[in-house]
Formats: C-alpha cells, structure tokens, sequence
C-alpha cells in the first residue's frame, strides 16, 4: 500500500505536526511526503531525513506559496493516481484542503482519526469527544486527516529518501493571498508543547494572562486559552483550546480560571495530567482534574509563580 | 444576488450525549435539539448581507429527517425568506450533502453560500469544502471577518497561526467561524411570520442524488474515562505533587 503525505510547512520549516502524522501514515503503508510550496527546498530536504519515508516530491512554484487550497487540490488530485491513501495533518491547512480533494475524487474524507484498526477502518471521535465512532471506508482511495497528538511524532532524522520534483499546475484563478497577522512567540507551539497553561474568563483582562506568561516562562509551557478568554479579547484566536479550536496532549496541562465545558474539555481532555485552578468548588474542571486547587487564581498565580523559584 | 446558507439539525450543544449500550450511536430520543451553532451564524451572517443591501433573497436548506422542518423555522424566524428541506432517513454524510447542496445551486443559482465551519454531531469540517470543489467555486473556511469589494469577498479566516486574509473570486463558498458575528434571536411577531414563509420538499431522489454512506459505522463507544483525582490545599502542595509524584515538572 503506498500513502501520500502532504507536509505541512511555512515554505521555510516543516511542521512538527507533520513528524506525528508520518506514525499514522507508516502503518497504512510506504509513505511518500508531499512538500508543495514556493521555494520550499530546505522543507524538501528536511523531509528526506524523516524516519519512515520513501520518497519526497517536491511542487515548487509560486501558485503554492501561501497553500490556497484552490490551487493545491488540483495537484493532490492528479498524484492521487499512484497512492491508496492521502494523508494530511488535522490542522487548519488539511482541513482546508483534504475535503476538496476528496469531492473531487469522489470519496468520502475521514476527519480527524486518533487510531487505525486496520487499513479501512479507523476511529475518530464525534460530539466533541464524548464519543469515539469505529468507521470502515469503502472508498477505493482513502483520505485522511490524523489528530497529531493521538500519534507519537517520529524522529525527524534517520533517513535520506530521493528527492523528485514534480511538475506543477496552473493558478485556479480563484483566490488570492492578501495577508497574514501571525501571533509571534518565543513559547513552544501550543499543540507539540510538553507542559501547556490555559486562560479563561476567570482572568477577567488581557494584561493579567501576564501571570500566566510568567509561569509558562518558568516552566518552558505553551499558553492557551479558553474560548470564552479568546471572545472577550483577553489573547487571539490562535490560543484557543476546544472543540473548534486547538487539540493540545500535553504532559501537563494547568487550566486557571476556567469552568470546564465540554467543548473546551474536548481539546484538553487527554493531557496526562491536569490541574484545575478555580474558585469555585463546583466548576466541572474538577471532575476531569489529577489535582484540583479551590482557590482564587489571582492569590494561585503570584504563589505558583514565587515557588517554581524556589 | 441569491444567497443559500446550509443548516443542519444537531442535538443541543448544551446537552451532555451519552453513548447507546447496544453501540450503535448515541442517545437523541428525548434529547433536545437544535439548529448547529456555526449555522447560526451563517444565518446572521446571510441577514446582515440582505440587511446591507449585497443580497436580495436568503434561501435556507437543510437536509434531513422531516423534524429538520423546526431547525428551517428557525432560520425563517431569525429573517430568512424561505426554505428549502430535502427530506431523508439516512444520515447522509458530508459527500452527499455537498451533492444535495450542489443540486440545489444548480435550480437556484446563489452567488453566494454560507455554511457553518463544522456540524458539532459529527465534527466532520467537510461540508463546505466539498461543495466548493464541486461547484469549482472558491473558498473562505473558518471565517471571522467578511467584506465585499470589486465584486470580490475579502475573508479573514481563523488559521493555527492567527489570521489569514484572502481576496476570493464570485460566486463563493464560506465557512463561518464564532467570532464572526452575534447570531441574532428571533422575536416573537418574526417567529408568528415565519409560519407564513414557504418551504419547499423534495427527496434526494428528487434530486439524482445517491447519499448512500461512504462510512459505515461499526461500533460507538464511550473515551475511556480519566481516573479520579484529589483536591489539594495549597499551591506548595499542588507543586511538591508535579514535581515527586506526577514528575511532570
Ligand atoms: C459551537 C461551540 C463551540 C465551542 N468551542 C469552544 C472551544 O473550542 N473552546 C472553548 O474553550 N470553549 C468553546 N465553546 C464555549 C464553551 O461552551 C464555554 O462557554 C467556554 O469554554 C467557557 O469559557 P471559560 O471556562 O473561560 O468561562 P466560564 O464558563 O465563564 O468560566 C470561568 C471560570 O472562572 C472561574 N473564576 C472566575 N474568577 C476566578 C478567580 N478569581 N479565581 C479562580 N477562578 C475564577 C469561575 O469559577 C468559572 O468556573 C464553544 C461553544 C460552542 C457553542
Ligand atoms: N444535513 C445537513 N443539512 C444542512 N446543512 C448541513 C448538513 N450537514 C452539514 N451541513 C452544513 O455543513 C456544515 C459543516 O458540516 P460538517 O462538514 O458535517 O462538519 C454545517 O455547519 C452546515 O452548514
């Protein structure tokens, strides 16, 4: 069986999420990496030393710079031909994009699996968690978006597969790239941190996810939030932890000042170990916590804060 | 222009669901249900396009048992002209909605469609995509910010990074985020008139289109659940914890 990979990069650094759907894809078959982009050599060439790939094809032009999906599915498309799988991350850009490319090849798409039981049947959670569906595909391709944090990440040295470009379609002539306001941060990425602390309304201002900053700083953590902190303005979108937002898996993960609704337990639910934060005693947070402190998180912080010093 | 917006039926985001014994599913008999959040806020969305001036007519469809009736009331009451429910058994998936949804354009011809990013029963986030490459439209997933200039749709959408703009070309196919608006409640006199406001039924059947599953569902279960953990007392403890017993710190 052979799969496809379509790696996810910024056209200068691959992904860490691409390394856990490798785990994925290396169970369904031999895995070729996709890197479509606009001078995206190094991407290319780091993807050639991951452990478990076979080959590289490299899409190098222009209409893939920013990865419109318009002009991306026409590619996968026409390499869809040689694999039995397409495979992408279950970010924002394989969302986008592997929907698409199903329709076209007239197949239905599996969002979002976190196990495979067999190389048509896989399991991928419904209702924001609350449930686990087993399905089985009957569809002659398969494809797929994988939940990075339910898969190890593989070791992104190890081998050196070939290198092929390929050649590249023309703009769809549908959209066009305008811009981008990225969040900057010296933090580890919130969905591959190790140790992550979440934000919510209980924070009551932007200016205090400072404690929280301060913490994660001490603690080498990932700051997120809950969606509730995100509409009031307090951080961007981008920290947004839940069942629309990020699906984080950490070692650690504080939640201060949140109540714990089953959306946002839907992207934190399997951390190792959480730890709850919150004044109120009854806050459903508690129930899903390894260790709960009933407190108020603005005499927690400075405390938390003082003994990660000593 | 004509613009379509796409609801769906789901059981209640407030609802705790709990898993069928016999593993077929979940519970929705006795359940409460209602219109998918993120197709609330196409709806306001599409109202406020009307409201501005940019639409003419809003056609909400919806695809589903005959109780996906109440979910297209719902739209009506909120301001929408009229509805359109291709009534079906089958639970159809995000490929066959997108056929359905693509047949519907083919009669109706919107210039715009709005749909919610994710139905929040099966959190497939397909629906739209799927259309829009069908219809070889473009796209705008996750939006949280709209604008209409030259004949274009200016879209801020909701990327991992932050935000993402792109300029898409007409007609269009959109996926809305939450923060893109405050979906409006429908006041009691709009709720009176949308029982006046046609819908029109038809059958996939009706429509030549096979929404045969793709999937079939072998078996639901429950996650497996988290052990019970403590209640501490101090954040000296809560640290000594992290630090000797989980050693996460
Ligand atoms: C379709 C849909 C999708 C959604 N997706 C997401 C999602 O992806 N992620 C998400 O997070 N939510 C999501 N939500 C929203 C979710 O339902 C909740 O509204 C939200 O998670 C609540 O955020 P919160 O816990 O910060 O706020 P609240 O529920 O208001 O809780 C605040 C908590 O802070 C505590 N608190 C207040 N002050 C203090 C203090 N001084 N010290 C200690 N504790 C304090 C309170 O006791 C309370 O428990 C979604 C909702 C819908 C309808
Ligand atoms: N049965 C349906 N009836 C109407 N709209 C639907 C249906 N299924 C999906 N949609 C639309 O497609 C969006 C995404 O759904 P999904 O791809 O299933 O996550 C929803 O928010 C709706 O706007």
């Amino acid at each position: 069986m052979s799969v496809l990979l379509f790696a996810e990069h910024d056209n200068a650094e691959l992904k860490p999420a691409t390394l856990n759907v490798v785990t994925a894809a290396a169970t369904l078959g031999e895995v070729t990496i996709l890197v479509a982009g606009s001078g995206c050599s190094a991407v290319a060439e780091a993807a050639a030393k991951i452990t478990g790939i076979t080959k590289v094809l490299i899409a190098d032009a222009e209409v893939y710079a920013h990865g419109l999906a318009e002009n991306v599915t026409p590619l996968l498309v026409e390499l869809s031909k040689d694999f039995d799988y397409l495979v992408a991350p279950a970010t924002t850009t394989g969302k986008n994009l592997m929907p698409r490319v199903a329709a076209l090849l007239d197949v239905a798409q599996i969002s979002d699996i976190t196990a495979i039981e067999s190389g048509d049947t896989f399991v991928r959670p419904i209702y924001a968690g609350n449930a686990m569906a087993t399905v089985q595909s009957s569809d002659p391709i398969k494809v797929i978006t994988v939940r990075t944090t339910a898969f190890e990440a593989v070791a992104p040295e190890g081998a050196s597969a070939a290198i092929e470009e390929i050649s590249v379609t023309d703009d769809a002539g549908k959209s066009s790239f305008v811009g981008e306001d990225l969040t900057e941060s010296e933090r580890p990425e919130l969905t591959s941190a190790k140790i992550v602390i979440s934000g919510g309304r209980g924070m009551q201002s932007g200016d205090n996810f400072q404690m929280l900053e301060q913490i994660a700083d001490k603690l080498g953590a990932a700051v997120g939030a809950s969606r509730a902190a995100v509409d009031a303005g307090f951080v961007p979108n981008d920290y947004q932890v839940g069942q629309t937002g990020k699906v984080v898996a950490p070692e650690l993960y504080i939640a201060v000042g949140i109540s714990g609704a089953i959306q946002h337990l839907a992207g934190m639910k399997d951390s190792k170990v959480i730890v709850a934060i919150n004044k109120d005693e009854e806050a459903p947070i508690f129930q899903i916590a390894d260790y709960g402190l009933c407190m108020d998180l603005f005499d927690a912080m400075p405390q938390l804060s003082a003994e990660l010093d000593k | 222009m004509k613009v379509l917006v796409a609801v769906k039926r789901v059981v209640d985001y407030n609802v705790n669901v709990r898993v069928k014994s016999d593993q077929t599913g979940v519970e929705t008999t006795n359940v409460k249900m209602s219109m998918n959040p993120f197709d609330e806020i196409a709806v306001e969305e599409g109202l406020r396009l009307k409201e501005s001036g940019s639409a003419e007519e809003l056609i909400a469809v919806s695809i589903g048992t005959g109780q996906s009736r109440e979910t297209i009331r719902t739209a009506l009451a909120m301001g929408a002209d009229r509805g359109i429910l291709v009534e079906t058994d089958v639970a159809v998936e995000p490929l066959g909605v997108a056929k359905l949804l693509k047949a519907i354009v083919g009669k109706e011809s919107p210039g715009l469609i709005i749909l919610g990013k994710q139905a929040i029963d099966d959190d497939s986030n397909q629906t739209g995509q799927m259309l829009s490459a069908m219809l070889d439209w473009s796209q705008g997933t996750f939006v949280s910010k709209l604008a209409f200039e030259d004949g274009k749709t200016r879209a801020t959408r909701e990327v991992d990074g932050g935000l993402e703009t792109v300029l898409l070309e007409m007609p269009s196919v959109l996926t809305v985020d939450l923060r893109l608006n405050e979906p409006r409640y429908a006041s009691l006199p709009n709720i009176m008139k949308a029982k006046k406001k046609p819908i029109d039924t038809m059958t996939p059947e009706d429509l030549s289109v096979d929404v045969t599953p793709r999937l079939n569902t072998l078996k639901v279960v429950e996650p497996p659940p988290r052990a019970s953990g403590v209640m501490l007392d101090s954040v000296a403890d809560l640290v000594d914890k992290l630090k000797n017993e989980a050693k996460v710190i």
